[in-house]
């Protein structure tokens, strides 16, 4: 099915498509030859090629055996007949010849019936149209080169037995001069001398003709057969083909919509239903374009704004902050209430910049103009730096802070959002510790390095793992605030792990402290599957209660989905990258 | 062209960084009154003499008329853009020139450093982030006499003059800005060592923490344009992949 393989060969040396191409990359990895079955069901070409190609081998001989079961019957209906008719004729003459013999004299019975013998093969001529054997007293006169064998025995019985009519039966004609035997007719009747008795003769028939006019019959079924089950499969892949191209056209042109190149069109051509199909994706992208400007019109008028607000909230902010940094100097000569105003100035204006770079960090994550700076780093280096910079916080809290590294920790990320996403992590351990030690652990495996940022401290509920990274939220509205983070950290750490592709996950059970992971592709781009540091923390004391059971096994077996796993984990199973945000 | 080669405002008082001498002059060019009004009290207090100008279309006429020692200018101007005022001030003089930029945006931060401005401060800035940052662009580098070392030096084809603040390539004068000189300086001054980044900052642009790379990628690709033969192809300042920079090797004629 030269057709059916050449649709088969396209399909794995890759059309023109991109899409198509990655397509077969796809089956390639997972080795086309280990799933065909996975081939067929993707290829529509193959399928219906292969469908027509059967479906005509099927119906073509099926038509074949019975044209040539009529053709057989045919030409063997005609030749028996005309055999029959030239027998009965040949047997008649005999008998007559053999009423007319003068029986007076010395007859010589063997001879009389070998002249007729040889009487009648001379009459048939050297076309070797019939042969004659006559059985008489045991004795076989052959006239031609058929020998007796080739006389079915039923028919030498029947012939035997009395029958008077002319018997004529089909055969296998066997020769003496070393000729295969060929298939034949073997006609038989009895002959009465008179006096004498009664001899069979029997008249044979091969049918050489007819079988090589049988065989060049089968030949040119067979090859108009081969022909046409040759031409159908070719012109199914045509038709397959055209009907595919333009789906195929049409699916391609999805995916470049959907890749952004929203100004690709279909071409459109006749009138007909992939002409329509086309026009309707053109429409489509038309009004997906058109949406989508609108769309990135209102971004562009959002990130405008927010540079317009950074712009002018920052000059006079720097106004204020500098008038107040004058009096904050100047606090000694002032009297003690507006000296204690001068350095309430001085802390909140601090808060308040902090605020409002996060605000405008959030914003510009909402307006989507945030951008990755993905650079090789030790992400080791980064943590012993934020270490290093949050020590003076560490000393206030009488915090011991330590590092735990394992394995390559080199990833492509963008340093300033990692050191930002590690800073909010240590901060938040540090002041909720309670002066117990703030574990740092860091793990890589081939494709992700984590970092997890385990403290001792006060915990927080299982259920509000996921609410911690909610924008303004906190633990205990009741508690007072110390360190004044802005309450945009954990959501902001969040978007920055997001647009690395990675994880960020929070665990924590009242009394035991809380562990923040973050997990990110080692590859900048690449797609995260499990991370190299567990949810939980390793060093769970082993208290038999029931919280604990499900975590431990389940952790690592729902790393990406499953939102029914949220409730038995009791909020470790947070989703990442699917966050509240 | 600007004729000042280096620490040459036009003003003329080349020695006004003196202990002793002369008040700095800063001209300070930003639209919003009540900032300049801060920013001339916070500088007079600091030992500064400030100008201001509030329209960019004004800022050069303002420029000239008060041979600052130091410009600092705003991003956004009414008149004229920030960063089209800095092109205008650079081409009459190395005078330098420290941005107050409200965006940390990559674009505009770029935009004004390619334009030719020093330094630029984010705003809202701690009024001692801005003094050290001025400070530190009308410091000079040790003199020759200081470093205990020649007065001239050799990188490549050039011949630099360190007390004469003069650069120059077959007897022709090369005009550079301060920040330029200090840049090639650096380089010039350890042949043998090879500058990252980071440790330029410091040095020329006196930043003690990691700043903003930018800085020295941009005011490297200014200095090619100036001294090298072909800037593509750069023989004085030496590219060392993954590193930094270091000076090219003296070429003696």
């Amino acid at each position: 099915m030269p057709a059916g393989l050449g649709s088969v060969g396209e399909t794995l040396q890759g059309g023109p498509g991109t899409q198509l191409a990655g397509r077969l990359r796809a089956v390639a990895r997972r080795g086309w030859w280990r799933s065909p079955l996975g081939l067929w069901s993707r290829s529509l070409p193959l399928r219906v090629t292969s469908t027509v190609f059967l479906a005509s081998v099927v119906v073509l001989v099926l038509g074949g055996l019975l044209l040539m079961q009529q053709a057989t019957s045919g030409v063997l209906n005609g030749k028996r007949e005309s055999a029959a008719n030239e027998a009965r004729q040949a047997v008649n003459t005999a008998q007559a010849q053999l009423n007319a013999t003068d029986l007076s004299g010395e007859v010589n019975v063997d001879k009389l019936l070998y002249d007729l013998a040889y009487g009648f093969a001379g009459r048939s001529g050297g076309s070797e149209q019939y042969q004659v054997i006559i059985l008489a007293r045991g004795q076989t006169i052959t006239a031609g080169s058929a020998t007796s064998d080739s006389i079915p025995t039923a028919l030498r019985a029947q012939v035997d037995a009395g029958s008077s009519d002319l018997l004529i039966t089909p055969t296998q004609v066997f020769y003496d001069d070393g000729r295969p035997p060929v298939a034949g007719l073997a006609a038989g009747s009895g002959l009465t001398l008179p006096g004498t008795g009664r001899y069979a003769i029997y008249l044979v028939f091969p049918l050489t003709q007819e079988v090589s006019t049988l065989a060049v019959l089968q030949t040119a079924v067979v090859s108009t057969g081969a022909v046409l089950v040759l031409m159908l499969t070719l012109i199914a892949a045509l038709v397959a083909r055209q009907v595919v191209t333009p789906v195929r056209e049409a699916a391609r042109a999805a995916e470049n919509l959907a890749s952004g190149n929203l100004h690709d069109r279909m071409r459109v051509r006749g009138q007909d239903d992939v002409a329509l199909l086309a026009t309707s994706m053109n429409n489509m992208a038309a009004e997906m374009e058109k949406q989508i400007t609108t769309l990135s019109e209102l971004s562009q008028v959002q990130q405008r704004f927010v540079s317009d607000v950074s712009h002018e909230l920052r000059t006079p902010l720097t106004t204020v902050r500098m008038a107040a940094e004058v009096l904050h100097d100047a606090r000694d000569d002032f009297d003690p209430i507006a000296a204690r105003s001068a350095e309430l100035l001085q802390t909140e204006l601090d808060r308040f910049e902090l605020l409002l770079n996060d605000l405008l960090e959030i914003s510009r994550f909402d307006a989507g103009a945030a951008t990755l700076t993905p650079v090789r780093t030790d992400l080791r280096s980064i943590v012993e730096r934020v270490v290093d910079a949050q020590e003076p916080l560490a000393r206030a809290y009488a915090v011991r802070v330590g590092i735990h590294a394992e394995g390559d920790t080199t990833a492509e990320v963008d340093v300033r959002r990692i050191e930002r996403i590690l800073r909010n992590l240590m901060t938040n351990a540090i002041e909720h510790s309670e002066g117990r030690p703030v574990d740092v652990l860091l793990a890589g495996d081939e494709e992700a390095v984590a970092v997890a940022v385990r403290d001792h401290g006060v915990g927080f509920e299982a259920s509000q793992a996921k609410q911690v990274f909610l924008r303004f939220w906190r633990a205990d509205p009741a508690r007072a605030r110390t360190v004044g983070g802005t309450g945009l950290g954990l959501a902001i750490s969040m978007e920055d792990a997001n647009l690395h592709g990675g994880w960020l996950t929070a665990w924590g059970r009242p009394g035991l402290g809380a562990q923040f992971r973050l997990t990110v592709p080692r590859q900048a781009g690449g797609v995260l599957q499990t991370s190299p540091l567990p949810m939980a923390p390793r060093d769970l004391p082993l208290v038999p209660v029931p919280v604990l059971e499900d975590e431990e096994p389940v952790e690592d077996q729902v790393p990406l989905d499953g939102p029914s796993s949220v409730g038995a984990l009791a909020g470790t199973g947070w989703q990442p990258g699917r966050g509240p945000s | 062209m600007f004729e000042g080669v280096a620490g040459g405002s036009t003003a003329g008082s080349t020695d006004q960084n003196e202990p002793g001498s002369a008040r700095p002059r800063v001209l300070v060019v930003d639209d919003d009154a009540a900032l300049a009004e801060m920013l001339s009290i916070v500088l007079r207090n600091e030992g500064f003499e400030p100008f201001w100008c509030a329209y960019g279309d004004k800022a050069l006429a303002s420029f000239r008329e008060n041979h600052p020692d130091l410009v600092l200018l705003d991003v956004m101007l009414p008149g004229r853009e920030g960063v089209d005022v800095c092109r205008d001030i650079r081409a009459e003089s190395g005078v330098p020139i420290v941005m107050l930029t409200a965006k940390t945006d990559t674009v505009d931060v770029v935009a004004g450093l390619e334009a030719g401005a020093d330094d630029y401060v984010s705003k809202p800035f701690k009024a001692k982030e801005l003094v050290a940052r001025i400070r530190t662009r009308l410091r000079r580098l040790p003199t020759a006499v200081e470093e205990g070392e020649a007065d001239t030096l050799s990188v490549g084809d050039l011949t630099i003059s360190v007390d004469g603040h003069s650069v120059k390539r077959d007897g022709t004068q090369i005009a550079l800005t301060p920040l330029e000189f200090d840049l090639l300086l650096a380089l010039a001054r350890r042949p043998w060592q090879v500058f990252s980044r980071e440790v330029l900052l410091e040095q020329v642009w006196g930043y003690r923490h990691a700043a903003d790379t930018r800085l020295v990628n941009v005011h490297v690709q200014r200095l090619r344009s100036k001294i090298e033969r072909d800037p593509e192809h750069p023989e004085i300042v030496v590219t060392v992949r993954g590193i930094g920079y270091k000076a090219g090797e003296p070429v003696r004629a």
